[in-house]
C-alpha cells in the first residue's frame, strides 16, 4: 500500500473479530471466571469430537472400525484407508476442478463486482440510478429458487456438464456489488481529483488509487467467495453429470455409494474432502474470520 | 462563467471540467465499468428470474420447449398437492427448531470467546472449523457417528445403561437429528457475527458500569445484551433466510425420509424438476418458496438499510 494513508473503512461493518479484544477490562480470577472458562473449554472440546472421531476411525484398519461397542483408538495406526481412497477415487480430479472453478469465481467476483461498484460510486452515465436500484433488487433473489430456470438456462446455451455451468452463475453476487459500492463511496475523493488533473483516466484511477485504498475489504470479500464457492453444493449438483467435472463436494456425494460399510474409507474420504479449506482456515484464521465477519450481510 | 477565456483553451468546449461536462464525456466509459457484471446479472439472474415465473403458466419439460399454456392450471395444483403443504411444514418446523439454537448459542459462544484471554484462539478455532466443512463432508461424518449399531452417540448410549437410538431412522427424532447436525456445522457464522459484535462495544461503558460497582451478569444484562440488538435482529433474519432455503444436509443425510418427514420445499422442486421432470409445475412450488423468502428479505433489507444509506 502506498505512504497515503488509506481512508477508514465504515467501522460499524468491519470489525476485526480475529483480534485478541484488548478493550475489556482485566478481570480477576473468581470462582464464576473458572467455571465459564472451563464451561468455554468444554463447549470447544465438544465441537471437535465429530471431526476427531472422523479421524479416529479412518486412521484404525478397516475391520476395527466395527468393533460394538465404538473404541477410539485401534491396535494400530494405519494409513491405508487415505491411500485406498486416493487410489480408487477421483479425489485428485475433484480437487482440480474445485481449486479451478473456485478461483476462477473468486477472481471474477472480484474484478466485475468492484468494477461495477466502482462504475455505479464514480461514473455517470444514463441509467445508473435504475441500474444499481435493480442490481440491489437482485439481492433479495435467493439463487436455490431458480435452479429450474437456470438449469433450462444452461442448457439452450449449451453449457451442461461444462466449467463454465459452474462459474459463471456463481459471478452474479449482487450483495458484494452492494457491500463494495458503500465502501467505494466512503472514500474520499481528494486523491482521485489530484490524479485527474494529470489526466488519469478513469479505469487509472479504479486501478492505482480505489483498489489499493480498498484491499482489505476486497480481502475479506474474496476470502468470503472462497469459501461459499468451494462449499456450493446445489449449483455443481444439477449441472454436473461427468464426474470428471464434478467439484469436491458434488464428487463425494457421487462416491460414497461405493465405499459403503467400508468406514475408515468413508471417513479418509469426508476428511481429505474437507482438509484443503481447513488448511486454510488454520494458515489464515485471522483473515477468514475478518473476512466472513465482515462480509456476514450477504445472505 | 467566463465564455471569452474558451477559445484559449485546447478541445475545451467547457470552460472549466465541470460535473455536467464530465456526465457528457462519460457516458459510455461509466457504462463499460459496469457492462460485465450487468451482463452475468441479467443473463444468470434477471432473465431466470422471469423465465421461472412465465414457466409456472405452462406444462414445460426439463428437456426444453415451453410447453402448452395451462393458465393457472400449475398454481391451482400446487394448493390442492398435500406433499407441497408437508414439505412447507418440515421447511417451517426446520427453520423453528433450528433458528432459536444458532441464535443463542452463537451469542453462547461469543460471549465465552470474547472473555477468555489465552484460551481465545482455540474457542475461536473450534466454533468456526465446522463452518469451512462443505455439506458432504459434514453429513458423512454426522451419518457415521448416528450409525445405529456401531455409531458413537449409540455406543454412549448403551454404555450408560440406554438402547440404541434410530437417530435417523424414526419419525419422531430424524428431524431433530438432521437439526443437530446443522447447529454444529453452521452456528460458527453467528459465533462469528456476535465475537465481532461484542468487540465494537465502547469499553467505557463496562468502565462506567465498574464504578457503578455493577456485578459481572448486571454488565451482561444492562451494557452487553443491549448493545447487542441490532446485530441480534441481523443474525435472526439472515438465518431464518439460510434455514427456509435449507436442502444440502438434509438430501444428503436422509434423502427427505424417513416417510418424508425430513423433506424440505427446495427438495420437492428438485424432485418434480428433475426427477419428474416436470419444469413448469417445478417452479411454480419454488415460486411459492420464492415469495416466502423475499418477505422475509424485504424485512431484513429495512434493517440494514437502518445502519447504511443507499444512495
Amino acid at each position: 500500500m502506498s505512504t497515503v494513508a488509506p481512508p477508514r473503512p465504515p467501522s460499524a461493518r468491519n470489525p476485526r473479530p480475529g483480534r485478541e479484544a484488548p478493550d475489556r477490562p482485566r478481570r480477576r480470577l473468581s470462582a464464576g471466571g473458572a467455571v465459564l472458562s472451563t464451561l468455554g473449554l468444554l463447549l470447544a472440546l465438544v465441537w471437535l469430537v465429530p471431526v476427531l472421531w472422523a479421524l479416529a476411525t479412518s486412521l484404525k484398519p478397516e475391520a476395527e472400525t466395527t468393533s460394538v461397542p465404538p473404541q477410539w483408538f485401534g491396535s494400530e495406526v494405519t494409513t491405508g484407508a487415505y491411500r485406498a481412497v486416493v487410489e480408487n477415487s477421483q479425489l485428485l480430479r475433484w480437487f482440480v476442478n474445485s481449486t479451478l472453478t473456485t478461483l476462477a469465481v473468486t477472481a471474477g467476483v472480484l474484478l466485475l463486482c468492484s468494477l461495477a461498484a466502482f462504475g455505479f460510486s464514480r461514473m455517470d452515465f444514463r441509467g445508473r440510478r435504475w441500474l444499481y436500484a435493480l442490481v440491489v433488487a437482485g439481492i433479495l433473489v435467493p439463487p436455490q429458487v431458480l435452479i429450474i430456470p437456470l438449469f433450462r438456462q444452461l442448457g439452450s446455451l449449451g453449457l451442461i456438464d461444462t466449467y463454465w455451468a459452474v462459474i459463471l452463475p456463481q459471478l452474479v453476487a449482487p450483495a458484494i456489488v452492494f457491500i463494495l459500492k458503500n465502501f467505494f463511496d466512503a472514500i474520499p475523493r481528494e486523491y482521485e481529483e489530484a490524479a485527474e488533473v494529470d489526466g488519469a483516466s478513469p479505469f487509472r484511477v479504479y486501478w492505482n488509487i480505489v483498489v489499493p485504498m480498498s484491499l482489505p475489504v476486497l480481502t475479506a470479500v474474496g476470502i468470503f467467495t472462497f469459501i461459499t464457492t468451494w462449499n456450493n453444493f446445489l449449483l455443481p449438483f444439477i449441472v454436473t453429470t461427468d464426474p470428471d467435472l464434478m467439484t469436491l463436494p458434488v464428487g463425494l456425494a457421487a462416491a460414497q455409494g461405493s465405499f459403503q460399510l467400508l468406514y475408515a474409507q468413508v471417513m479418509a474420504l469426508a476428511l481429505l474432502a474437507g482438509l484443503p479449506l481447513l488448511i486454510v482456515y488454520v494458515l489464515f484464521q485471522r483473515q477468514v474470520i475478518r473476512g466472513v465477519g465482515s462480509a456476514g450481510i450477504k445472505g | 462563467m467566463t465564455t471569452t477565456t474558451a477559445p484559449a483553451r485546447p478541445a475545451a468546449d467547457s470552460p472549466r471540467r465541470t460535473g455536467e461536462a464530465r456526465a457528457g464525456r462519460r457516458p459510455v466509459t461509466g457504462l463499460l465499468f459496469v457492462a460485465p457484471f450487468l451482463l452475468v446479472f441479467a443473463v444468470f439472474l434477471v432473465w431466470p428470474t422471469v423465465a421461472g415465473l412465465v414457466a409456472t403458466f405452462y406444462n414445460g419439460s426439463l428437456a426444453g420447449g415451453a410447453g402448452e399454456f395451462l393458465g393457472l392450471g400449475n398454481w391451482r395444483e400446487v394448493l390442492d398437492d398435500p406433499a407441497v403443504w408437508t414439505s412447507l411444514r418440515n421447511t417451517a418446523l426446520f427453520t423453528v427448531l433450528s433458528v432459536p439454537p444458532l441464535v443463542l448459542l452463537g451469542l453462547g459462544m461469543a460471549l465465552l470467546a470474547h472473555r477468555s484471554r489465552r484460551l481465545g484462539w482455540f474457542l475461536r478455532f473450534s466454533f468456526f472449523a465446522p463452518f469451512v466443512l462443505p455439506a458432504t463432508v459434514v453429513s458423512l461424518i454426522w451419518v457415521w457417528l448416528y450409525q445405529p449399531d456401531l455409531g458413537l452417540l449409540n455406543g454412549y448410549v448403551t454404555q450408560l445403561g440406554g438402547s440404541a437410538v434410530p437417530w435417523l431412522s424414526s419419525t419422531d427424532l430424524a428431524m431433530v437429528s438432521v437439526v443437530v447436525t446443522t447447529v454444529w456445522w453452521t452456528v460458527g457464522f453467528n459465533f462469528l457475527l456476535y465475537l465481532a459484535a461484542l468487540q465494537q462495544i465502547p469499553k467505557e461503558l463496562y468502565e462506567a458500569a465498574e464504578l457503578d460497582a455493577a456485578t459481572p451478569f448486571q454488565q451482561l444484562r444492562h451494557v452487553t445484551l443491549p448493545q447487542l440488538r441490532a446485530t441480534t435482529g441481523l443474525i435472526v433474519v439472515l438465518q431464518l433466510l439460510s434455514s427456509l432455503r435449507v436442502f444440502d444436509q438434509i438430501y444428503l443425510m436422509t434423502i427427505g425420509g424417513p416417510n418424508f418427514v425430513t423433506r424440505p420445499i427446495l427438495q420437492y422442486v428438485y424432485e418434480q424438476g428433475f426427477t419428474s421432470f416436470r419444469t413448469g409445475y417445478a417452479s411454480a412450488v419454488s415460486y411459492v418458496l420464492f415469495a416466502i423468502i423475499l418477505i422475509v428479505a424485504v424485512f431484513q433489507l429495512r434493517l440494514t438499510n437502518r445502519g447504511q444509506k443507499v444512495s
